[in-house]
This record gives C-alpha cells, sequence and structure tokens, in this order.
C-alpha cells in the first residue's frame, strides 16, 4: 500500500518542522527582536569549512570582511550555533531592521502553526456541535442550524475584518492579538465540517443499530456519544489535515493585510508583508524565504490530507 | 465627390485654424512671458506614470494629489512660486504694485493672451475665478486659500487687464498667496456657477473640448484606470529666448500605475521616462543600473516632507478612560522629551532611506533652508540623556526594567501608523526597540489611512501617531492651520477655544504676528523662537526629512528636479527631447 510510505514522507517534513518551531529558542541563534542596526538587508553568511565551521566578520555595507574570522560554535549561551562576539552568523540573511531572518522564521513558525492548529481545533468543535446536533434532532431545528450556517458562509469576510480592525481596542498584546485571530478565521471555516458531520449523523441516525439502541431506550447524550462521536474520527481527521493548511495560509493572509500580530513579533505572513516591496523582490530575495517555509509545511499537510483522504474512501 | 468636398473643407479648416494661431501669435507675442536658459528642441512625447487617478478636472473642487497632478498641467496662475528658486516670478500678471499700506494690490494682466481653445483671457476671467472660488455655495476647498483669519479676499475690476486685490487685513507676503490659485474660463463655466451646478461642471466624462485652461497642456484623450493624454496647448503664454512657443513637448501622457513599486518598474523597464518620489531603497535599486538603461537619477536632496511622531495632548469630550490614563504621562514634558532624546534618528534615515535622509530637529522640513532654525542642535541619540530626564521627574524602573509614571503605573503606549506605507512602518519599528531600551512598552498598530486620520483630526482616540506632512511652499504661513491652537491641523489638540498651555499661547501670538509682518529677518525671528518652543515642549518629535529622488531618461533635456512639489514637472514646459521626437522606443 503506497499510502504508508506517503504517510511517513509527509510526516518526515512535519514533524521535524514542527520541531524546530516549537523549540525556536534554542535552534534560532538570535532574539527575534534582535536588530543589528549595523547590517540591514545582509545577505545569507556564508559559512565555510577549514575543516571545522566558520563564518567572516562582517562590514559596514554589510559585505564580508574577510580579515576578520569567527569559528561557528554549537552550544553556545543556551542556543544550538551562533559565533563568538562580535561576530554574527545570519544563515538567511537579515531584514531591514539588521534582525536575522533564520530566526524569525523559527519564531514565526510558532505564530503561523499554532494559529493553524487552534483555529482548525476551534473550527472542528464548533462544527462537531452544530453538525451532530442538526442531523441527531433533525426536523426545523435542522432546517434552522443549517440556513444559519449557509448564511454565515455567505458573508463577505474580509471586508468585514478589515472594518474591524478599526473599531478594536488599542491596547491588545501579541497574546490577545494572537488569540483574536484565532477566533476570526476558527468562526469562518466551521460551516464545511458541520455540514458534513450533519450528512453523516443523518445516515447514521437511521442505522438499524442505533434504532436498536433508542428502542432500548437510549437517550440523545448516550446515543451521540456511543454511536455517533466515535464515527465522525475519519471526517474529523481528513478535515483536520484540510484545515490545517487552510489556516496557515489565512493567517498568512490576514497578517499580510496588516490584521494579525503586531511588530516585532513574527509571523509568515508578516514576513512576507515585508518582503512586498520591489526593491527586496529585486535585491534581497532571501526575504521570501518564509515563503519557502509556507509552502512546504503546506506541501506537507495536503499531502497528509490526500493519503488520508484515499485511505477513508479508497474509491475516489 | 464627397470626398473631394471633405478634403477641400479640411484644407480650409487647416489654412483657418493657421490663420488663427499666426494672428494670436502676432497679437500676444510683446506680452508672452519669456523664459531664459538655452533653447529646446520643439516635439516629441513624454510618458510619466502617477500613483493615482484624478477623481475630477475641475479645480474649484479638488482636493486630492491625482487630480492636481493633472490639473497643474492644464492650468496657470497669476503670480507663481519657482519651485528652484523659491522666489516668486510674474505668470498671467506681468506685474503688480501695492498701495504704501500694503492692503491694496493691483496686477497688470498679460495682454492677448488665450486659453487653451483660443478663448481670449481677461480681468473678467481673473474676476470670476476669485467669486466663484469664495461663493459659499461651490464648497470649494481652495476657499480657505483665499481666507485670511476667516475674512476673503477682496477682488475689483479696474479695466479688461487690470485687477485690484483687497486684502482683509496686513498679511506678509501676498505675492505667494497667488500660487497654485488658477484661473478659470467664465465663458466655459459662469453658466454652471450661476445655475449653482458648478461643483458638477468638468469631471472626468466632459468631452475634452469643453475644457480650457491656461497652462500648458490641455486634454486630448482619458481612458479610464489606465491613462489621460494631453496635447501642447498652442496658445500658450510663453517663450524660449530663440522665441520658440513654449512648451516643446506635443503630447504628455500619465498612466495610473497604483503605487511606488509599480512606478519604479514602469520607469525600469523603459515604459515612462520621468519618475518621482522614489524611496531610497528604490532609488538605490534604480541608481545600480542607471548606466546600462540609458536614464539618470537625481538626489535633490533635503525635500519640503517631515515625518515626526505626534502624542495627543487634547482633553475633548469623549477619549476612552484608557487612553485619558495614558495622557496623564503623555501631557508630562520630560516623558516627551526622552521619547525625542531615545530615538536614532541617524539609523531612521539610514535603514529606512538607506541614508538619503536627514534627521531634523524641529518639525520643519531639511529643505526649507530660508526658514528652519539651523541653531538648534538634532538630538543625537541618547539613552542615558533619556533615563536622567525620566528620573528627574519621577519615573522609576521596576526590577524587569519596566519604566513606571511617577503615580506607579507602567509607561505603555501605542503608536498608529498607515498599513500600506512600508517606510513609516519601519520608522515605528526601528523607535518601538529605541523607546524599549528605556523602559517604554510602546504597541505599533497599523491602520487603514482614512481610518487613523479621523482618529488624530476628530475622535481624539489616539495616544501618539507617526505621520509626516509636505510643507506646500517655504513659508509658515500655508502651516497656520498646524500652529494655532485654534487651527484644524493643530494635530496634538486641534480646534481649542482658547490655547491650553502659555506656551501654544505664545506660539499663537507669535504667528499672528509674523503674517502681518513683511519684513523676513523680523519674520524669520519669530518663526525661530516658535521652533524653539516646539524644541523645548516636544508636541511632535521630528524625526526626519527624506531626500527628493527623482530620475529621467538621459535624452530629456532641462530635467531639473527641484525640491517644492511638483517636483519634477514644475518646468514641464521647458522639457524637451535632445534628439528625434519622443523618447527612446517612441
Amino acid at each position: 500500500m503506497p499510502a504508508i510510505g506517503s504517510i511517513r514522507m509527509a510526516l518526515a517534513l512535519l514533524i521535524p518542522m514542527h520541531g524546530v518551531v516549537v523549540f525556536a529558542g534554542f535552534f534560532a541563534p538570535y532574539d527575534y527582536a534582535e536588530q543589528h542596526r549595523d547590517y540591514p538587508y545582509a545577505a545569507p553568511t556564508g559559512i565555510h569549512f577549514k575543516p571545522l565551521p566558520y563564518v567572516y566578520g562582517l562590514k559596514g555595507d554589510s559585505q564580508e570582511d574577510r580579515t576578520r574570522v569567527y569559528a561557528l560554535r554549537f552550544f553556545i549561551r543556551g542556543r544550538f550555533f551562533g559565533t563568538d562576539p562580535p561576530g554574527h552568523v545570519f544563515l538567511l540573511g537579515t531584514d531591514g531592521y539588521g534582525r536575522d531572518i533564520f530566526s524569525r522564521v523559527l519564531y514565526g513558525g510558532r505564530i503561523s502553526l499554532a494559529t493553524g492548529i487552534v483555529a482548525t481545533g476551534w473550527a472542528l468543535a464548533i462544527g462537531l456541535l452544530w453538525g451532530v446536533t442538526a442531523g441527531f434532532f433533525g426536523g426545523w431545528l435542522d432546517a434552522v442550524m443549517m440556513r444559519g450556517a449557509e448564511l454565515f458562509l455567505a458573508l463577505p469576510w474580509l471586508y468585514l475584518l478589515l472594518a474591524a480592525r478599526a473599531f478594536l481596542p488599542l491596547h491588545i498584546s501579541p497574546v490577545q492579538a494572537f488569540l483574536l485571530l484565532v477566533a476570526i478565521i476558527g468562526s469562518v471555516g466551521w460551516v464545511r465540517p458541520a455540514r458534513l458531520i450533519r450528512g453523516l449523523t443523518l445516515s447514521l441516525v437511521q442505522c438499524p443499530y442505533v434504532e436498536a439502541a433508542r428502542a432500548f431506550g437510549g437517550g440523545p447524550v448516550y446515543l451521540i456519544r456511543r454511536h455517533i462521536l466515535p464515527e465522525t474520527r475519519g471526517i474529523l481527521l481528513t478535515q483536520a489535515t484540510i484545515l490545517i493548511p487552510y489556516y496557515i495560509l489565512a493567517e498568512v493572509t490576514l497578517t499580510f493585510l496588516g490584521l494579525g500580530v503586531g511588530e516585532p513579533v513574527p509571523s509568515w505572513g508578516g514576513m512576507l508583508a515585508e518582503a512586498r516591496q520591489y526593491h527586496t523582490l529585486v535585491t534581497h530575495i532571501w526575504m521570501l524565504t518564509p515563503g519557502v517555509a509556507t509552502f512546504l509545511t503546506l506541501l506537507g499537510y495536503v499531502h497528509l490530507a490526500d493519503v488520508l483522504q484515499g485511505r477513508r474512501d479508497p474509491v475516489r | 465627390m464627397g470626398r473631394r468636398v471633405k478634403r477641400l473643407l479640411q484644407a480650409l479648416k487647416w489654412a483657418i485654424g493657421l490663420a488663427g494661431l499666426t494672428s494670436t501669435l502676432y497679437a500676444v507675442a510683446d506680452d508672452r512671458l519669456l523664459v531664459s536658459g538655452p533653447a529646446g528642441r520643439p516635439g516629441g512625447h513624454l510618458v510619466a506614470a502617477q500613483r493615482s487617478e484624478p477623481k475630477t478636472l475641475n479645480w474649484t473642487v479638488a482636493s486630492d494629489s491625482g487630480s492636481r497632478e493633472i490639473l497643474t498641467r492644464l492650468m496657470a496662475d497669476l503670480i507663481h512660486i519657482n519651485r528652484e528658486t523659491l522666489q516668486v516670478e510674474p505668470a498671467l500678471a506681468k506685474s503688480w504694485t501695492a498701495s504704501p499700506d500694503g492692503l491694496h494690490w493691483t496686477l497688470h494682466l498679460r495682454q492677448g493672451v488665450r486659453f487653451s481653445d483660443g478663448h481670449p483671457f481677461d480681468a473678467d476671467d481673473v474676476i470670476f475665478t476669485f467669486r466663484a472660488i469664495l461663493d459659499d455655495k461651490v464648497h470649494s476647498p481652495q476657499r480657505d486659500l483665499l481666507l485670511l483669519e476667516g475674512k476673503p479676499l477682496g477682488v475689483r475690476k479696474i479695466d479688461a487687464f487690470t485687477v485690484a486685490f483687497d486684502f482683509p487685513q496686513e498679511y506678509s507676503v501676498p505675492e505667494r498667496m497667488f500660487d497654485g490659485i488658477w484661473i478659470l474660463p467664465r465663458h466655459k463655466l459662469e453658466a454652471a456657477w450661476q445655475e449653482g451646478k458648478l461643483a458638477a461642471a468638468w469631471g472626468l466624462g466632459t468631452s475634452p473640448g469643453d475644457i480650457a485652461g491656461l497652462g500648458p497642456f490641455r486634454v486630448k484623450e482619458y481612458l479610464p484606470g489606465q491613462y489621460i493624454r494631453l496635447e501642447r496647448n498652442p496658445f500658450y503664454w510663453k517663450k524660449d529666448e530663440a522665441s520658440n512657443q513654449l512648451p516643446y513637448l506635443d503630447e504628455v501622457t500619465f498612466l495610473f500605475v497604483g503605487n511606488e513599486d509599480a512606478q519604479v518598474m514602469r520607469f525600469q523597464a523603459g515604459e515612462s521616462d520621468i519618475i518621482n518620489r522614489v524611496g531610497g531603497r528604490n532609488f538605490a535599486v534604480l541608481e545600480k543600473d542607471q548606466r546600462q538603461r540609458s536614464y539618470e537619477m537625481r538626489d535633490a536632496g533635503p525635500g519640503m516632507e517631515y515625518s515626526f511622531l505626534v502624542f495627543n495632548l487634547s482633553d475633548a469630550k469623549g477619549i476612552p478612560p484608557e487612553i485619558a490614563a495614558h495622557q496623564a504621562f503623555l501631557k508630562r514634558k520630560s516623558l516627551r522629551e526622552a521619547v525625542s532624546a531615545a530615538i536614532d534618528r541617524e539609523a531612521i534615515a539610514r535603514l529606512v532611506y538607506a541614508g538619503r535622509a536627514v534627521p531634523i530637529a524641529v518639525p520643519v522640513p531639511a529643505g526649507n533652508k530660508p526658514w528652519i532654525d539651523t541653531k538648534i542642535t538634532i538630538p543625537a541619540r541618547s539613552p542615558e540623556r533619556a533615563r536622567q530626564i525620566l528620573a528627574a521627574d519621577g519615573f522609576r524602573w521596576d526590577s524587569a526594567g519596566s519604566l513606571l509614571d511617577p503615580g506607579g503605573g507602567p509607561v505603555a503606549f501605542s503608536i498608529l501608523t498607515s498599513n500600506n506605507n512600508p517606510e513609516r512602518l519601519q520608522m515605528a519599528g526601528l523607535i518601538q526597540d529605541d523607546l524599549k531600551q528605556i523602559g517604554m512598552r510602546v504597541n505599533v498598530i497599523q491602520l487603514e489611512f482614512r481610518s487613523l486620520v479621523e482618529r488624530v483630526q476628530r475622535t481624539h482616540e489616539f495616544e501618539s501617531a507617526l505621520l509626516a506632512l509636505a510643507g506646500p511652499d517655504a513659508d509658515p504661513n500655508p502651516d497656520m492651520a498646524a500652529w494655532l491652537s485654534s487651527g484644524g491641523n493643530h494635530l496634538w489638540n486641534p480646534h481649542q477655544p482658547s490655547p491650553a498651555t502659555p506656551w501654544e499661547a505664545e506660539i499663537d501670538n507669535l504667528m499672528r504676528r509674523q503674517i502681518v509682518t513683511r519684513n523676513y529677518s523680523a519674520r524669520k525671528r519669530m518663526f525661530d523662537r516658535v521652533q524653539e518652543i516646539l524644541a523645548e515642549y516636544q508636541p511632535m518629535v521630528a524625526l526626519v526629512t527624506p531626500h527628493v529622488l527623482a530620475g529621467a531618461r538621459k535624452d530629456l533635456g532641462n530635467f531639473r528636479p527641484a525640491i517644492l512639489e511638483p517636483n519634477t514637472l514644475w518646468n514641464i514646459d521647458q522639457l524637451y527631447w535632445r534628439k528625434g521626437a519622443g523618447g527612446p522606443g517612441r
């Protein structure tokens, strides 16, 4: 079965990625907000070997100064790697403030990935509750709930969000901004899983074993817990693998539009927003590496979703 | 047969047109304005890319930059400020005299001048223009330009080519007031004005033949969302030293491209011939390959724009309690002084503008050389000094290094900035980090520009905002509304019924005195004092003035970017192509 190998491939991409991002404080050589103002838009630092790795110092114009050599050290100052001061190692170059992009990509992944995962959990929770309730009880409740969900789907979300930003209080900490972001994008995507789960519930309540359980006197809570919820696991799993990349992308989009966590806390979307200027695209293309990170993560998740979907529904 | 008649008619039309033209030239020959300098070559087509599309071609209601950028090519004023010398020079008025008390001015108009449709220009057009602008019912945004302390300028016709202006009070630089007051054709617009429909006239859908002006060009074609094409005005009233009729260029096309990056790409690809207001970073990109792409980039030095951090010191009703609580420390002079001392202006110039900006000490643009007070030293970044200032006023730091106000509350505030200006956003990031060094916790909030302005000017729901202003003239008078405590642009506390602080009262007094003083050195002394007060109380922490950065094809003659707007096309009537008719590839 090729699916198993493919799952391994997807996980081989996703697990190290998440690991590095979760332990960004260890793997990143600098803090995300640390500004090296003498070296704005420095190109990625070249690593040389002799045979141990070393880097050259940087001149004022962010060019290499070959007269100064600094050894690349591991497990230094509580971080995975770094150099002795005043040397610098910018694996993916620096941005306009002279901040290390590699460190910011790692720290930024925390926001972007966490938004994806938490918002997915939130959306699935609402979707599950809504779908099971509507499907199980049916009748007018079902009609009202599902029309309501469709109405929700029809709202022009992006414009509402942009308008809402202007009315937000001025003082929100990055944590509050993060939660808000999660709540916003999670609230947008719950309708699709809710519909799927409602459909499944509708067919399940007519299954002989559910009817039998009902005939033996099983109440709604018992029936849902014992017979309905376990069956939704497949849908939830595939929906999760679809929604996570969708939400990572949503975070990137919203932050790109200025609706995300504020500076200096990085997120991939925020970093890409900085890179959209012409001079960046022409002369500082290392600013686009958050895009590469986003792409690889999405690839991993989409692949995983594909494989899981194929497993659940082999005919497809 | 029909074709022959058509041809005959065509020839006849040409002959009449030519005769009309020569007779016009003959009639105006003496009164045309002679522009000194080497003569250029007539012909050719220039393409410029501008960010925004005009909203109207009606100057009485135009307030957006896209409309003004086009209108300034179509219209002319009586007295003009030379963008290069910053001095006034005759335009449609060839000379003027003043009464001894300086209240009554007589302007002598150029004779034989015609609008771009061939209709003669005279004093009636001037009278019409001033009356229409001052008409309350028109609601013209230009009306304020003709008011002194709320009282309008009086205008009287003496004869067909002489107009008298009565100033309601003495005014320091009356000539400069006429710059940018574009004269409208009475024969085209008077009917609309009398019907009360002037504001609706001359929209973008108006046929080019119905629009007439006294500027170097007239409208030829407009394609919504794409471009507006102008052709030379054959009746223009300027000539060069070789008696060539100006302008030299046959046509000018303005492409609407949306933003600076698109402007840069169009210019680099050779799709536009001239570029203005380039950011420092984009300038560096363009400069790098200017040789192989046959254009040249020019740095005209510090311009008339200045950026600043303004604090909300307003006592207006309706300010939310959490903002009012923070105003308690924002209103302390020591805090604002400390902010100014902690900010690394040099880093802003270097990082944000790639070195093409200069730090400033007061909210007056560094390019305004006749007026900026150079005795005020530009504060170098000193977190130590900032800490001393704060400590002396009772501020403290907790064990984590966070700053506490004298009441013991944490010093935290937000900086609002526009979300579509990457340069200002980066500045905010640098300031945020600078202030963190002295223990202040600063949130940077990006807002859509209109809601930002709404908060600063109307609702006062902000703590501080990072903004930039551009001086329209090298004179303090256009900025009266910014410095007077009753002014609407007095950003830190607008529309005050009476000055809230003694230092604002002193600024009011100085500004009101300088506006009626005619002697430059006396005015300069007063304005220097205003700057000293602003530097001492720091309601606006001045940051940097960016350079004016521009570029054009190498073959474009007379390309001389100036620091006053419009920086590159101010001498559009003198621009010419050195060889061949038209720019490269045309």
